[in-house]
């Protein structure tokens, strides 16, 4: 490790390497209610369980939260982002996460919450469960363009959901940041205040919990079909070894994962994150900062750190 | 902007279908002056009865209606076509887009077939209007009607599609509605016969048919998507869907997917 590190931001060590990320569908999804809190609720629980694609179907997150002002019926509301492999495998689990936590979600509407070239059925789709009661109406939104929502009978009253939504071209998936640190709670806070920084980027989410995960993964194992398994150069207790990344003063490593509709979304994303982290580095024992990458091989987008040192791209 | 003006009371009725203003900037004056708008062996000519004057814009303004003047705007596709005066029967019949605005009345069958754009009458509507004509399919579809004034019976007549604002309409307003909305400050007996889908929205109605069954003060999500469409259009009407709507369901003689919305 030590010998690789050539940059420092704030002081604190940062690998001369790059995040490797991967082009992915991706989708937005604007959910509303009569209050703020309910919206959460429903968004909280659509992008539940949506942390990886590979095993979860979908990455999922809340982007922002949306005044009334902001929502296309006048109700608070939650932008919802989700991705996956491509757009197919997205509709699917779009389909699912609607229709078993925001159709059963009381008061929750849904409406598209981006535009881009690719339909993906939404409420046409989740009418069936009208069972031949749902209407369909078109009505123009408040830039006078005309969109088509289907009403389905429920027991709280209608269940309001707009007819499709868009995939966009470019969104990319896999962006990350690994923050080496000495201890748990230290290291844990720095990863928290890069996850601030990082979300509040628009367009932006991050898919694990608390937009934090610790079992960060390398291709493959040693076990027979294994398609991935832990990333043995980062785990502290294996420090020492033959393939050690880690100094001798870090004992622990969490890393952030970042999606984001466009790469320039996952670009700025992760900066903020580095300087936000970085920022707070020294009082909290960071020992370096780095990213996962596959080699170069795998993914299209490649984020050079010693590119996001600097403030502004 | 191209202006015809009305010398003197058309002999007989007059279709308007080819007059509109894409139409006239491809033509000369002598041309405009020869379209045969005439109904009758007579083959009266636009230049008979109006002073042509052209300049290639897309905003046609028609000085002096009568109600003999039939299909005003029929083929309108894009721009704006401005009456100032009365039109007869059919008027906007099958357009697809643009405006049109009369500042007088209108007669029956206004806004029938149109897909898109939005039709102006500022005075009143005669029967049938946003309603099919006879033998066929489907009345109003897809375009805006807005009528100021009042309109006859059976206004929106098997529509499928569409925005009608109205302040006041007759008796079997929405009757056969196939889908759409129709917004009414008051409409008169039996609205909503026959209806398969489509919204009304009423501030006060004559007698309801016994197909029609109350579901309730609802205050449903779509309630204020509706309200915010009609907004700019005509907030009183808009202001009809606040508080807690009377919600009618019908026609249950048929697939009974419609609804009467009456204001608080």
């Amino acid at each position: 490790m030590a010998e690789m590190t050539h940059l420092t931001l704030n002081g604190i060590p940062v690998e001369d390497t790059f995040a490797e990320a991967f082009d992915v569908a991706g989708t937005a999804l604007i959910v509303t209610n009569d209050t703020a809190r309910w919206a959460m609720i429903a968004a909280t629980v659509m992008t539940g369980f949506a942390t990886s694609v590979i095993g979860c179907g979908a990455e999922a997150g809340i982007d922002a939260e949306l005044s009334p002002e902001e929502t296309p019926d006048g109700r608070p509301g939650v932008r919802i982002l989700l991705f996956g492999f491509e757009p197919n495998g997205l509709k699917d689990q779009l389909i699912k996460r609607v229709g078993q936590c925001i159709l059963t979600c009381p008061g929750t509407a849904a409406y598209a919450g981006v535009d881009g070239p690719t339909k993906i059925k939404l409420g046409g789709a989740i009418r069936y469960f009208g069972d031949g009661f749902a209407v369909a109406k078109r009505l123009p939104d408040a830039t006078g363009r005309t969109r088509r929502y289907w009403r389905i009978p429920v027991m709280d009253g209608e269940f309001l959901c707009e007819d499709f939504v868009r995939a966009v071209d470019g969104a990319v998936g896999g962006g990350n940041l690994l923050f080496l640190g000495r201890t748990h709670a230290d290291t844990l806070k720095v990863a928290e205040i890069a996850v601030e920084a990082a979300a509040a980027v628009p367009g932006a989410i991050l898919p694990f919990p608390g937009g934090i995960v610790r079992s960060g993964s390398k291709v493959g194992g040693r076990t027979k079909g294994m398609m991935a398994s832990t990333n043995d150069a980062y785990c502290p207790t294996l420090k020492g070894r033959a393939g050690s990344k880690l100094p001798t003063e870090c004992n622990v490593v969490l890393e952030i994962v970042i999606d984001a509709l466009t790469s320039q979304g996952v670009s700025d994303s992760m900066r903020a994150a580095l300087h936000a982290a970085t920022e707070v580095g020294a009082a909290h024992g960071l020992v370096a900062v780095t990213a996962g990458n596959y080699g170069g091989n795998l993914g299209r987008h490649h984020y050079h750190l010693r590119d996001l040192i600097a403030k502004e791209a | 902007m191209p202006l015809l003006t009305l010398r003197e009371a058309p002999p007989e009725r007059l279709d308007f279908l080819a007059v509109n203003p894409l139409a006239l900037s491809g033509l000369s004056q002598g041309d405009a002056e020869r379209l045969v708008v005439g109904t009758t062996r007579r083959g009266l000519v636009l230049g008979d009865c109006f002073t042509v004057k052209l300049d290639g814009s897309d905003t046609l303004t028609i000085a002096g209606g009568h109600a003999r003047l039939d299909r005003v705007g029929a083929s309108l596709t894009e721009g704006a076509i401005r009456v100032e005066g009365d039109v007869g029967q059919r008027l906007g019949a099958g357009m697809t887009g643009g405006t049109l605005t009369v500042t007088g009345n209108a007669g029956p069958f206004a806004g029938s077939g149109a897909t898109g754009g939005t039709i102006r009458i500022e005075g009143d509507a005669g029967d049938h209007a946003g309603g099919a004509v006879h033998a066929a399919k489907v009345g109003l579809d897809g375009a805006t009607l807005v009528i100021r004034g009042s309109a006859g019976d059976c206004l929106g007549d098997s529509m499928r599609r569409g925005l009608i604002v109205v302040e006041r309409a007759g008796a079997f307003a929405g009757a056969r509605m196939i889908a759409g909305t129709i917004a009414a400050g008051t409409v008169g007996d039996h609205p909503g016969y026959g209806m398969r889908r489509g919204t009304l929205v009423v501030g006060g109605h004559g007698a309801l048919m016994p197909t029609f069954v109350e579901t309730g003060a609802l205050d449903l999500v779509y309630l204020r998507l509706l309200a915010k469409s009609l907004r700019p259009l005509s907030a009183r009407h808009a202001d009809l869907l606040s508080g807690a709507p009377k919600r009618y369901s019908g026609d249950l003689a048929t697939i009974g997917k419609g609804e009467l919305w009456v204001a608080a």
